[in-house]
């Protein structure tokens, strides 16, 4: 049982910091649990490679300890870490056996060969590669060495910890299905932990107990997939999470109303005493405003995305560009149409951070 | 102009990769290739660029045949996954290239490269190097070099693959708006459904080198022709279920015998595939209708708003789409309702056999 505890951690690549902004991954403390699978999302740049990197060992922070359990970690290689690694590319090795590949690290272990056959039986199980256990890496599509790749990133159970960089990047969507579904159904059989990092939402989203949105060098939020859908704490992670994003209106909040360029609506809590003079926005999700055929605000239809299983409206209501959703019972549209916005599910937002309101 | 494909075919060391491929584009259209990899995407962006000569059929530009003009004479720009840019030139002299070439005055061509700067968003870069710019400037240099050639037929092939999440949801907004304003017809190849959903225009359909299905894309993607394009057209992949029809009564390959299929009624014995999307099925601890199929739940899935359960129904497993969050245990016994109105029945040969397929057929 290992949990990772990350104590005051912050990286700056360049030599010696002299304000925030020179820190590539800003102060964080953290504990990853054992057991659990967390995703690291965010857009390129944004320090989640580099906190991977400092968990495996790559990258020694500028500052803070990383302890595996109790044990002061910070300054070893990785090979001392005990950890399983998976790259965004298949790394195996050719001229062997899948079976032989899979086998490798508990080899490596000096496992005895009993035990090697069982765990390697047991993850080809898991990962439907028993009929190709005997057939030779050469040869075979990139989809299927990537998930040799996976397994043998599983395949040892005393590891402390698995981490993913980018695993499904290079796999077709149909596949990318069943690997995900795979790595879960294995993560629930196997009580590791796991740590994935992503740039795609779905992918981190469905996979992971917990996310760690990052943006900027900073992790803007951890949490379960539905808070972060459902109460994002920074408007990064609205915008970043769910596709399109939150819409976010400059607003005027007064007790449990809100102003919108000329329009009022009513909010789901009463905010009292937002502090002056900072920007405050109106955040409400494109699932939770919606053209209806009562009455509503009024807003003007700009274009009309048919998304297959869902179709949206973007829209302006006075100068703020909405994107609203059209429900299935809805058929054709006028150049103005009436939106409802559900008060259950819209935030205040102060300079980019969720204010809690009270109940009305 | 209008571009069209007559019969084309290619062959690699003597297999046919691509297959008898009939397209006609329309001026100023946008025309998404829609196919999993190696099913010949970019082949075909090949040979309509001219860069390789196909096996078998004719290209031809506004009905004139252009099959063997080199690709210096064609009016083509080309934009790959991989980023390609002179990586000695900045990203200035990158994106008047083309116009170098071909001879234009200073004077304007210093105006070109600024408006597709602008409209692409590298004004402040424009003395950088390649090598100086994120993932995602660096392919809006490569598309602004295609901009500016103001080539009829502007070939796309997965641009935005390497790009970040966000970033592509941007450029996908704003690509076949720049590219619309210069009347060129645009293709732009793709492995994704949702992204052939959000740029819309018309969707090309491609399996194994054979285009299945062409036509606007809310209709290939409502009413697919053939069991391809349906299955191309799917993410999640689509929920199949072949059943066997035998005097009169349809039933599954268990045996159970299933209620009134939709299309299947009027059709001769024999076997069939039924097919649905995630969407088409909601899963509920009890049968509510004549296509409800027992099955154990293998693991959900959750997206934020939306739960994704996979379920083992004993012919392999369907995603079940649920809104909301939905945590169902592995292991649990769930029942999944079909909805038959979205339900689409395909013959042995892989064709569509039901009659409202018809209005979504023609190319």
């Amino acid at each position: 049982m290992t949990s990772i505890t990350l104590d005051g951690v912050a990286h700056a690549y360049d030599g010696k910091p002299r304000s925030e902004s020179d820190y590539q991954l800003k102060l964080f403390t953290h504990v990853w649990e054992h057991g659990l699978a967390y995703a690291l999302l965010g857009p390129s740049g944004c320090g989640k490679t580099t906190l991977l990197n400092i968990i495996s060992g790559l990258v020694i922070p500028s500052e803070g300890r990383v302890l595996f359990s109790d044990k002061d970690v910070t300054h070893l290689p990785t090979e001392q870490r005990n950890i399983a690694q998976v790259f965004q590319f298949p790394v195996i090795y050719d001229t062997m056996s899948v079976a032989e590949n899979l086998a490798f690290p508990l080899k490596n272990r000096r496992l005895s060969k009993p035990v090697i056959d069982r765990r390697v039986a047991e993850i080809a199980a898991m990962l439907d590669l028993t009929d190709d256990l005997n057939r030779r890496a050469r040869g075979l599509t990139a989809d299927a060495k990537q998930k040799i790749s996976l397994g043998r990133g599983l395949v040892r159970s005393d590891v402390s910890a698995v981490l993913f960089d980018e695993p499904l990047t290079v796999i077709d969507p149909a596949l990318k299905w069943e690997l995900r579904s795979k790595l879960k159904t294995v993560h629930r059989a196997l009580d590791l932990l796991m740590i994935y990092v992503t740039h795609d939402q779905i992918e981190a989203l469905t996979f992971a107990d917990k996310v760690v949105v990052m943006n900027d060098g900073r992790a803007v939020q951890i949490g379960t997939p539905a808070e972060l859908f459902y109460r994002p704490e920074h408007t990064f992670v609205g915008y970043f999470i769910g596709s399109p994003g939150m819409n976010f209106m400059r607003a005027g909040v007064r007790g449990d109303r809100a102003q919108v360029a000329g329009f009022e609506f009513g909010l789901g809590q009463v905010y009292d005493n937002l502090p002056a003079g900072q920007p405050v926005q109106v955040g409400v999700r494109p699932e939770f405003v919606s053209v209806t055929s009562g009455s509503g605000l009024p807003a003007q239809v700009r274009r009309i995305a048919d998304l297959g299983r869902k179709r949206l409206a973007y829209v302006n209501l006075g100068d703020h560009p909405l994107v609203v959703t059209i429900p299935r019972e809805v058929e054709g549209l006028g150049e103005v149409v009436n939106i409802l916005i559900d008060s259950a599910n819209t935030h205040v937002y102060v300079a980019d951070a969720r204010v809690q309101g009270r109940a009305p | 102009m209008t571009f069209a494909l007559d019969h084309i075919g290619f062959d690699v060391g003597g297999d046919r990769v691509i297959d008898d491929v009939c397209l006609t584009f329309a001026p100023a259209s946008l025309n998404v290739l829609l196919g999993p990899t190696l099913a010949g995407k970019t082949t075909i962006m090949r040979l309509m660029a001219g860069l390789d000569q196909p096996s078998t059929g004719r290209l031809l530009l506004d009905g004139e045949d252009v099959t063997g003009t080199p690709i210096r004479k064609r009016s083509v720009a080309m934009v790959y996954q991989q980023f390609i840019n002179y990586p000695s030139f900045t990203v200035y002299e990158n994106i008047a290239s083309p116009l170098r070439g071909a001879g234009v005055a200073k004077a304007e061509i210093d105006k070109q490269v600024r408006e597709a700067a602008r409209v692409l968003r590298l004004e402040n870069l424009l003395q950088r190097l390649p090598a100086q710019l994120s993932g995602g400037q660096q392919q809006r240099t490569a598309i602004a070099r295609a901009l500016v050639k103001r080539a009829g037929l502007v070939l796309l092939d997965e641009p935005l693959a390497n790009l970040d999440y966000k970033l592509r949801e941007e450029l996908r907004e704003e690509l076949p708006r720049i590219f619309s304003r210069t009347g060129a017809i645009l293709m732009y190849a793709t492995t994704e459904p949702s992204e052939a959903l959000l740029l819309g225009g018309s969707t090309i359909t491609l399996s194994a080198g054979r285009v299945t299905q062409f036509g606007p894309t809310s209709k290939v993607y409502r009413n697919p022709v053939h069991i391809d394009a349906a299955r191309v057209f799917s993410d999640p992949p689509l929920n199949e279920l072949p059943v066997a029809k035998q005097d009169g009564t349809i039933k599954d390959r268990s045996g159970r015998p299933l209620g009134r299929i939709d299309g299947l009624s009027d059709r001769p014995d024999g076997g069939y595939r039924v097919a649905f999307r995630a969407d088409a099925a909601s899963i509920g601890p009890a049968a509510t209708g004549e296509l409800s199929f027992y099955g154990k739940v293998v693991i959900t899935e959750i997206s934020g708003s939306e739960s994704f359960i996979h379920v083992d129904v004993g012919v392999g497993t369907w995603v079940c789409l649920v809104s909301g969050v939905h945590e169902w245990a592995p292991g649990r016994t769930a029942v999944v309702n079909i909805d038959p109105r979205q339900v689409f029945v395909f013959d042995a040969s892989g064709r569509r056999v039901q009659a409202n397929v018809l209005e979504g057929a023609e190319p």
